[in-house]
């Protein structure tokens, strides 16, 4: 419609249309000038304030015990007491709760990423009996609360020896996820159908379609899913908190949640605990960061 | 040759003709996923419902009470208090929030150099464990020695106890509970504003509209079922919070901070009273269910879908 009407104008009236454009691009011209200021103003203030933070438990993880409780405070570190990493790391296990948050991250991604582009090529590609109740069904699940069926589940791993384990924390995954099935049955479908209609032709049954055409052309929907839901696993805490007692068995924000709790006033000790949890997130996401913002994204397209 | 040619039909094996059904493959794709709703999700619902009518601890189930435990909640101030804060938390994070990301997506969208940069600093507090979140803002909030009352003392105010104070507590964790969304729902919202075809503006401006009705008569309704989505995913993801308050407070100080799924969790897993912990649930299932209904009924007032 603006493009048309915009046509028409140069067209039908060009001699009014160049004595009154340069007024309107000086104006435009300005008004976008404030704009850009005003948006980089808001958007520089911000940033500030998503930093700070961050800045604050580095910093405090890296001062004394009397420079932490100074009023007012010393806002650089220095000399950094890098010594306070060595303590923490001495004092608690965190390389144990690392590698227990890492195995879980993986275990629980791989199996989300299979199960559900499995199923997902089934509703996607595959005509059977009962498929769009069922697919209906598993989208309704979505809607469910996690605590509704938290302590049924509880009951359930009780009965057959799980609690205490990481079993409950990464076998469910390997049964679908709705989400995982709703995003990567979208994807699928938009790949041709005459690529998989080619494919039966030379012999390939449903199994090679899936595992040699879909899931080969499917890596940046497979990789936002992957990265969703590594962070979803490696930021969990309830799971963990339901289900593992033994220290050896924790996961990184189970053991700072209890670490936390025995050193409540050793807060440099605390905010190394905490650096040294978020670190390793944070380098996948400075990798990953367009895989992270697409996945998001897809996310919230399920509403 | 009719006959020959069922004969033949017959002849292939039921296995044979199952590896060519589209029905045995479909199933064959979805088994594992039947499983897993009937095991992880449709049983436990009903299971809960179940339990929901009985008294009893892990090991046993001692007696069937009906609704008693729907009674009991009615009559427990202390679930009463729970939805009271997590209502309040709801009500006073979700607008501010999606308000303040709203502008922020808006000037993310201006042509600016950057913004690669800009949206990983947004998105790393999203990343981010709550448990750390929670950590790095406890320390902020200590009344003495936090960095929070250190500015607004130079600042010449004297800062509150915080999450020391029962009145402070939750507006604290909701500043930083607004803090931590403020990334994930701004990206939400850039992606809808990328989507406004730029000839809506341009037929705007060239009917004489400013900014201000620019964003009124095109973003606002253009940019509705996004607005809708976040509305939806804020409301639900804060009926269900439990890691702030679990980390900061306990659910403290006097009950302040005590949020639903708090308390869900602390009568399942801290008294051991599951039967009555399951119809917390399922009143928690239930008014979250209510309200995205309502929201869903109320959308055809604003949301615009037609392009």
């Amino acid at each position: 419609m603006g493009a048309l009407r915009a046509v028409d104008g140069a067209s039908v009236q060009p001699s009014r249309r160049a004595t009154a454009r340069p007024y309107r691009s000086l104006r435009k011209a300005i008004t976008s000038i404030i704009a850009k200021v005003i948006a980089y103003l808001l958007i520089s203030i911000t940033a500030i304030t998503m930093i700070f933070p961050f800045y604050w438990m580095v910093s405090s993880s890296l001062k004394t015990e009397v420079e932490i409780f100074l009023v007012p405070p010393k806002w650089l570190p220095i000399p950094p007491q890098w010594n306070n990493y060595v303590y923490v790391f001495q004092q608690v296990n965190f390389g144990r709760y690392t590698y227990n948050s890492l195995k879980l991250g993986v275990l629980w991604t791989l199996g989300v990423i299979l199960s559900s582009s499995w199923a997902a090529y089934g509703f996607a590609r595959v005509r059977f009996w009962g498929r769009d109740t069922l697919f209906i069904i598993t989208l309704a699940a979505m809607m469910i609360p996690g605590q509704v069926t938290m302590i049924p589940m509880f009951l359930l791993m009780n009965k057959i020896g799980w609690v205490n384990t990481h079993y409950p924390l990464w076998v469910p995954a390997w049964f679908g996820s709705a989400f995982g099935i709703f995003l990567m049955r979208q994807y699928f479908l938009t790949i041709p159908q005459e690529l998989c209609d080619s494919a039966k032709i030379d012999g390939c049954t449903h199994f090679g379609i899936f595992w040699r055409i879909m899931m080969p052309l499917s890596k940046p929907a497979l990789a936002s899913l992957a990265l969703l839901s590594f962070m979803g696993s490696w930021n969990n805490l309830l799971g963990p908190v339901i289900y593992l007692y033994d220290e050896s068995l924790f996961t990184l924000p189970l053991g700072l949640t209890r670490f936390s709790g025995m050193y409540v006033t050793y807060w440099a000790y605390t905010m190394a605990g905490a650096t040294i949890t978020v670190i390793p997130i944070l380098i996948v996401f400075i990798f990953t960061q367009q895989y992270f913002v697409r996945g998001v994204v897809l996310s919230g397209l399920k509403g | 040759m009719p006959v020959a040619g069922r004969r033949a039909y017959e002849r292939v094996s039921l296995w044979e003709r199952l590896k060519r059904s589209e029905h045995a493959y479909g199933f064959a794709f979805v088994a594992p996923l039947i499983f897993g709703l009937l095991v992880f999700t449709y049983g436990p619902v009903l299971a809960a419902l179940g339990l929901s009518f009985v008294e009893g601890d892990y090991i046993s189930i001692s007696r069937w009470v009906g609704l008693g435990n729907y009674g009991r909640a009615f009559r427990d101030e202390l679930f009463w208090r729970s939805l009271v804060n997590t209502t309040y938390y709801v009500i006073g994070t979700v607008p501010v929030g999606m308000a303040l990301s709203l502008a922020l997506a808006i000037a993310m969208n201006q042509e600016l150099r950057g913004i690669v940069f800009y949206r990983a600093i947004f998105f790393l507090p999203t990343i981010t464990s709550a448990v750390a979140i929670s950590l790095m803002w406890a320390w902020m909030y200590n009344p003495e020695f936090g960095v929070i009352n250190s500015i607004l003392k130079m600042l010449g105010i004297k800062g509150p106890m915080w999450l020391a104070s029962p009145r402070w507590a939750l507006p604290a964790i909701m500043i930083m509970s607004v803090w931590r969304g403020l990334g994930y729902n701004m990206l939400l919202f850039l992606a809808g504003l990328q989507g406004i075809p730029k000839e809506f503006y341009e037929a705007a401006e060239i009917d004489g509209a400013g900014a201000w009705r620019k964003f009124l008569h095109v973003t606002f309704p253009l940019l509705s079922p996004t607005t809708f989505m976040i509305a939806i995913l804020s409301v639900i993801g804060g009926f269900q919070v439990f890691e702030y308050s679990y980390v900061m407070t306990r659910g403290g100080p006097l009950y302040s901070t005590l949020t639903v799924v708090l308390l869900i969790y602390q009568r399942a897993f801290e008294t051991f009273e599951m039967g009555y912990a399951s119809a917390l649930a399922y009143i928690l299932f239930f008014i979250i269910l209510v309200l995205t209904l309502i929201q869903f009924r109320g959308q055809s007032r604003w949301v615009h879908y037609e392009l």
